[in-house]
């Protein structure tokens, strides 16, 4: 039987990890992702977790280590958070496009300027389009879960690709929780040995990462997006499979009272269990409203997503980062271009909030709520909301 | 795999080609003849990682290849790390018993850019954590794959695309970054200067480096027609002549101590080596003594540290 423990988020991502029996770590500490990779150099030195650990002198180090030990077949996992998932950048995009699996937990943090070392998810978004698998959480369980799907997600033949699991920055990475530590039997069960059919290897010589000309570089790059979309069907499986051992049921797009309801909030990430109180209390003054949280970012469950907003009039979208200079939340403008083409579809509102470690409360979600309601009637000429800002 | 090329000459050198035929470098590239003696060192139990440059373009465009050994190219200024990972990554799954590694020569290669610029910060750490891998740097004295471009390795007069001769500039302002003298800052097990018109000093290098517990550095000469202005053909000599003027002397740094593989003791002038090369064709006789002097000035010093290590 698994034991309930309380431990801080970020050990529990230390303790998945351990159970995965990773073989390489390579991380570069910023914070708040520190205590996660703290945890690991602690494990690796009292003889717990049998992997190498590289202390790399840099984030884009971290993540080029991490391509050269995926590489030859051993399984690898790092985190990281805001500026360190920036300096990582073009080393992210390769990790993906020459499908070297790992796992990255990212603390999700604003960026600068100005300096903030607290949570948002502007990190998240400018690494959105490398190619990664990106699952976002909202408590220590989901987080210690994903991890451990992750890995067996990421090393799936069928997928082979690099998988991030984002938590929110101190929201969820410094908060003690009651978590579930898995036994070890049930995750050698659930997570088979990493077996990379392409390792670099004397005996089967093979050429990793040749570049392209124009003539191959568009087929590379289709094959790449009809590959990634086509993931969504194993990590749903990984996800069934995962219920059917340890009982705890993950989809791609989850809602939470919204059967029915004429206005959906939707949330991301550890925020989502504040907008949850939120919808209580509102439906118990008798609203008719609902949530709609999306845990599966890249691929985009758009089918998912679509299915879950086709009854409703409003959907809010909360966004915990601004797209400068556009005219709505990153993943509002993704939602709208997934509804658009529909005939029927509800009208959807942006308001971004929660920047650099802000917090709202169930009592501001209610008012984001109204704001967005207000936003989307047909005579409102505003497009977007930033939720919170004194002026 | 022999240790001993000079002793024995070139009847000890593989005739497989691990670098194979058909790649694309410039007529006279003897960056790719470095690449292709190199490999031949290495032997077919090694994992080659290259950083984006000439020696990758020349050598990997989808869907053919020229390498016989497992290769992996990721980035430009991140060789050192994906070395680091692999070497990591290797001696776990053999202490872990899931796969065995058996002597498998990690070596992370990368033109002068990519070494002592973009990527200097990689290596530094590579290097400082100990890793057992050989870094080999390919000098061609600039960023070739992009258009001849300055380099902290370009030398001083050298004219380049971005540092070029003109009425106010005589092309580079600044001395050749000392790379081999950083490396062996990091006191690192072993660290050598070399050269492919010297193949078997060259190769023995390569099997040394790939030998040593720790990281290995070599730092090779590599004459580039095409960004030197100078004749195909003359590729060989002018390699030559860059170790006979003392331009690019040959040596070894063994756990700290220098020892001079190629001596000169009758060193020729450096216009000799310059004036033969479109790059420099601009400088003045004033010039070229500022040159000759420093070489003098670097030279001597290196011989009494030598000699101070010899004696010690
Ligand atoms: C981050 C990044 N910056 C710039 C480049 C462009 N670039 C590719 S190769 C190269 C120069 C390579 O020079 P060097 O390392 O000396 O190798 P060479 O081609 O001379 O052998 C440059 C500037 C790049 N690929 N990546
Ligand atoms: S540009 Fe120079 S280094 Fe590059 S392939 Fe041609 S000769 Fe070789
Ligand atoms: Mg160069």
């Amino acid at each position: 039987m698994a034991k309930r423990v309380g431990m801080e988020v970020s050990l529990a991502i230390g303790e998945a990890a351990k159970l995965a029996d990773v073989d390489v770590v390579a991380a570069y500490p910023i914070t708040p992702q520190t205590h996660i990779v703290e945890h690991l150099a602690e494990l690796v030195a009292n003889g717990e977790l049998k992997s190498a650990y590289i202390p790399v002198e840099s984030e884009h180090s971290a993540m080029s280590a991490c391509l050269g030990s995926a590489a030859v077949g051993a399984r690898t996992f790092t985190a990281t958070a805001g500026q360190g998932l920036e300096l990582m950048h073009e080393v992210l995009y390769v990790a993906a496009s020459m499908q070297l699996p790992m796992v990255m937990a990212v603390a999700n943090r604003a960026l600068s300027a100005p300096l903030s070392v607290w949570g948002d998810h502007s990190d998240v978004m400018a690494v959105r389009d490398t190619g990664w698998i990106q699952i976002f959480t909202e408590n220590g369980q989901e987080v210690f879960d994903t991890v451990l799907c992750a890995f067996r997600i990421a090393e799936d033949p069928k997928v082979l690709l690099p998988v991030m699991v984002h938590l929110d920055g101190f929201h969820l990475s410094h908060m003690i929780e009651p978590i579930l530590i898995s036994e070890e039997d049930e995750v050698k069960r659930f997570l088979p040995p990493f077996k990379y059919p392409l390792a670099l290897d004397p005996k089967k010589p093979v050429t990793m990462g040749a570049f392209a000309p124009p003539v191959i570089y568009s087929e590379a790059r289709k094959a790449q997006e009809v590959h990634l979309a086509g993931t969504k069907e194993a990590i749903v499986k990984c996800w069934d499979e995962f219920a059917s051992i340890f009982g705890r049921r993950y989809l791609p797009v989850e809602t939470y009272r919204a059967e029915g309801a004429k206005t959906l909030l939707m949330t991301m990430g550890s925020f989502s269990e504040t907008a949850m109180e939120t919808i209580d209390k509102m439906r118990a003054d008798g609203k008719d409203i609902g949530l709609v949280r999306l845990r599966l970012w890249r691929p985009f469950p758009t089918t998912e997503l679509r299915q879950a907003v086709k009854d409703a009039e409003t959907l809010v979208v909360f966004d915990r980062a601004i797209s400068l200079g556009s005219q709505a939340g990153p993943v509002c403008s993704e939602v709208r271009s997934a509804l658009y083409n529909l005939e029927k579809k509800p009208r959807v509102a942006s308001v971004i909030g929660g920047l650099g470690g802000r917090d709202v409360t169930v009592a501001g979600f209610e008012e984001i709520i109204n704001i967005g309601i207000k936003m989307a009637k047909k005579e409102s000429q505003q497009e977007i909301e930033i939720f919170g800002v004194r002026e | 795999m022999t240790e001993n090329y000079i002793a024995f000459g070139k009847r000890q050198v593989t005739k497989e080609e691990y670098f194979a035929p058909g790649h694309r470098a410039c007529i006279g590239c003897a960056e790719a003849l470095a690449v292709r003696l190199a490999a031949k060192a290495l032997g077919p139990n090694t994992i080659i990682v290259a950083a984006t440059g000439c020696m990758e373009i020349v050598a990997s465009q989808m869907p053919w290849t020229s390498w016989r050994l497992p290769w992996i190219h990721t980035l430009f200024e991140n060789t050192a790390a994906v070395a680091s990972g692999i070497e990591s990554g290797l001696r776990t799954l053999e202490s872990k018993g899931k796969k065995p590694v058996e002597g498998i020569n990690v070596v992370a290669t990368a033109g002068d850019g990519g070494t002592s610029d973009i990527g200097l910060q990689a290596l530094s750490g590579a290097l400082e954590r100990g890793h057992k891998f050989l870094y080999i740097c390919w000098d061609n004295e600039a960023y070739m794959n992009t258009g001849i471009q300055r380099s902290s390795s370009t030398p001083y007069g050298a004219s380049t695309t971005t540092a070029p001769a003109g009425k106010q500039s005589i092309g580079q302002m600044t001395w050749k970054k000392n790379l081999p003298a950083i490396v062996a800052a990091h006191n690192i097990p072993y660290v050598a200067t070399a050269c492919p018109s010297y193949p078997f000093d060259f190769m023995d290098k390569v099997v040394k480096g790939s030998k040593v517990d720790g990281p290995a550095y070599i730092h090779v000469f590599s004459v580039c027609p095409t960004g030197w202005r100078s004749a195909p053909e003359m590729s060989i000599e002018l390699g030559r002549l860059a170790v006979q003027t003392g331009v690019f002397p040959l040596f070894e740094i063994e756990n700290g101590k220098y020892k001079i593989n190629v001596n000169t003791p009758k060193r020729k002038p450096v216009a000799d080596y310059l004036k033969i090369q479109g790059r420099f064709r601009h400088l003045s006789e004033q010039e070229i003594k500022l040159i000759q002097d420093r070489v003098d000035k670097e030279y001597d010093a290196l011989v009494e540290r030598a000699e101070k290590d010899k004696a010690a």
